[in-house]
């Protein structure tokens, strides 16, 4: 498939901004039961802030895969059949619910329904419903591309646990510079498990390209034209130039920078991220940690650029040769 | 419930591209627009055709056949293009099976084309909507025409009759008759996605020559007095001078 940079952006960028709000949420949930320093309303504040801009940047990147995007209100009517209706249903609502999370806090607005002491309980009930709607928000986008079975890279469940820790890992790494540098005292806390969410999705996708060099694809060129013999080979595709099923099914990099973008974001996705986690982690630098993000994000745009490029259309056996 | 499909016959398409051309006159002159083309006489032209022929080589060498293979949507009993798209333009006809696209609901995402996995959607870089072959939807219930010529462009066009038009659902039609007598078969079987358009494969045909039949009654132009000698499986090389 030939990767397309909004389709790119719009899931790395939600990814994190999905993440973030993960982070924001767990670290107030764990402060309301005691088991975290209670932080200032501030820091969700600005937390809450973060992800809507990442999130709105991702809807705005998904406008401009659209050839027509004035009609783009239109992509919320079939969300029975197809997951990106669902998606398109699905990520203005955690907006919303993010924006209204972050509006709690500001408000200052603390009344005890429950009689239990715990802080600020409507924000602890519409972040519980965000969270939810941020698994669904990660499964609908992920599910977009798995749920086309005859694209056989993407067509696993792989696809979707990737998707989720992957967004997670690096929200979670967002979360922890900023709590840095908001001076809030979950620096340790969401960097503990930035570390465990990259360690584990890096076994996840490392798993995914395992099984991804391994796959025996249903579609041979033989079925493709129904031709029983063992040598088939295709002389003409039917015209001179190019078409759109050239352009759009084929990433158009030589092998071996094929090969490379693979390294370079098993690198920047797992590796650095870690070592600077660890570092800025040590030192208590913001500097450090925001590195650490940055890098990871950098790598998950290669990550995503390989993992579109990857898929192999079963079209292109009726597009092989000029 | 009818589906209206096409049946090509492989044995007989010579690969002229006239189906290719007379698809792309006719709906390129249609109420939709023009399909786009861009540097049609430059160095790298590019365009919209909704079908096209391709050409493969089935064997070794001596021992090739040369495959011409026309290709265009198949309008698939269970179409994986339909429940994917996520504005509804893209729909199935009840009544006669055709995959359509409505090109004003049409938003461009390119999700349907991902899900064809027959490259079979082309996407119009100019009108920025998905675009596909309508079996000729405006000329086969247009009742201007003759009857006889209700058919798609590209059927009437075929210089060998290599394509077939009918309902696949009708065991009596001239479709049905052709995929059930002549071992019709459907593209890419195993994503289940039912093509209701098949092929008809390649046959083996075999001529006897008798060297009676060669001699100066029936071929009055032939020169057998130079001829090689022959042998006694008589073939048409040996009576080449």
């Amino acid at each position: 498939m030939h990767p397309a940079f909004s389709v790119i952006f719009l899931t790395t960028l939600i990814g994190a901004g999905q993440g973030l709000f993960l982070a924001l949420f767990s670290g107030q949930l764990y402060s309301a039961v005691n088991l975290l320093p209670a932080q200032s309303s501030g820091f969700y504040i600005t937390g809450s802030i973060i992800a809507l801009v990442l999130m709105v940047g991702g809807l705005a990147a998904s406008f401009l895969h659209l050839g027509r995007p004035e009609r783009a209100w239109r992509a919320a009517s079939q969300w029975r059949t197809s997951w990106l209706s669902r998606e398109v249903i699905i990520l203005p609502a955690v907006m919303g619910l993010v924006f209204v999370y972050g509006v709690l806090h500001f408000s200052g607005w603390q009344p005890d329904w429950f009689g239990n002491g715990m802080p600020n309980q409507p924000a602890l009930i519409v972040g519980a419903i965000t969270t939810l709607a941020v698994f669904v928000l990660y499964i609908a986008t992920a599910m977009i591309y798995a749920s086309i079975k005859f694209l056989q890279e993407w067509a696993s469940v792989l696809t979707v646990i990737n998707y989720t820790l992957l967004g997670a890992a690096s929200g979670f790494t967002l979360a922890t510079a900023l709590a840095a540098w908001q001076g809030a005292g979950l620096t340790g806390f969401y960097g503990s498990w930035a570390v465990i969410l990259t360690l584990v999705s890096l076994i996840t996708r490392a798993a995914s390209l395992y099984r991804n060099a391994r796959i025996k694809y249903k579609s041979t060129v033989q079925t493709a034209i129904g031709m029983r013999h063992s040598t088939v080979v295709q002389k003409a595709m039917g015209m001179m130039g190019g078409s759109y099923n050239t352009r759009e099914y084929f990433h158009g990099a030589s092998a071996a920078w094929f090969r490379s973008i693979k390294y370079i974001f098993l690198v920047l996705v797992f590796p650095v991220p870690l070592i600077l986690l660890w570092a800025g982690l040590s030192a208590a630098s913001v500097q450090v940690l925001a590195v650490a993000f940055v890098v990871q994000y950098i790598g998950l745009l290669f990550e995503r650029w390989f993992f579109f490029a990857q898929a192999n259309h079963p079209q292109n056996l009726y597009y092989q040769t000029i | 419930m009818s589906q209206l499909a096409l049946v090509i016959d492989l044995n007989v398409c010579v690969g002229c591209h006239a189906c290719v051309t007379s698809c792309k006159q006719w709906n390129t002159s249609g109420a939709a627009g023009p399909l786009f083309d861009e540097n049609p006489y430059g160095k790298d032209p590019t365009g919209t055709f909704f079908n096209r022929v391709q050409t493969y080589e089935v064997g070794n060498f001596p021992n090739t056949e040369t495959i011409h293979f026309p290709k265009s949507c198949l309008h698939c009993e269970d179409a994986p293009c339909v429940p994917v798209c996520p504005t509804g333009a893209s729909y199935k006809r009840e009544n006669d099976g055709i995959v359509l696209v409505d090109y004003d609901k049409c938003i461009g995402c390119k999700y349907c084309s991902w899900a064809c996995p027959y490259g079979a959607r082309e996407l119009d870089e100019k009108e920025q909507v998905m675009t596909k072959c309508t079996l000729c939807v405006d000329r086969i219930y247009d009742e201007s025409l003759p009857e006889a010529e209700r058919k798609p462009a590209c059927v009437m066009a075929c210089p060998t009759n290599a394509r077939l038009f009918g309902d696949v659902h009708d065991p009596d039609s001239e479709v049905s008759v052709a995929i059930r007598e002549q071992g019709g078969y459907q593209l890419m079987p195993e994503w289940g996605t039912k093509p209701a358009n098949h092929y008809l494969p390649r046959r083996k045909t075999k001529m006897h020559i008798h060297e009676d039949e060669l001699v100066r009654v029936d071929n009055p132009l032939k020169k057998e007095d130079i001829r090689h000698k022959t042998t006694k499986d008589v073939t048409l090389d040996d009576w080449l001078l």
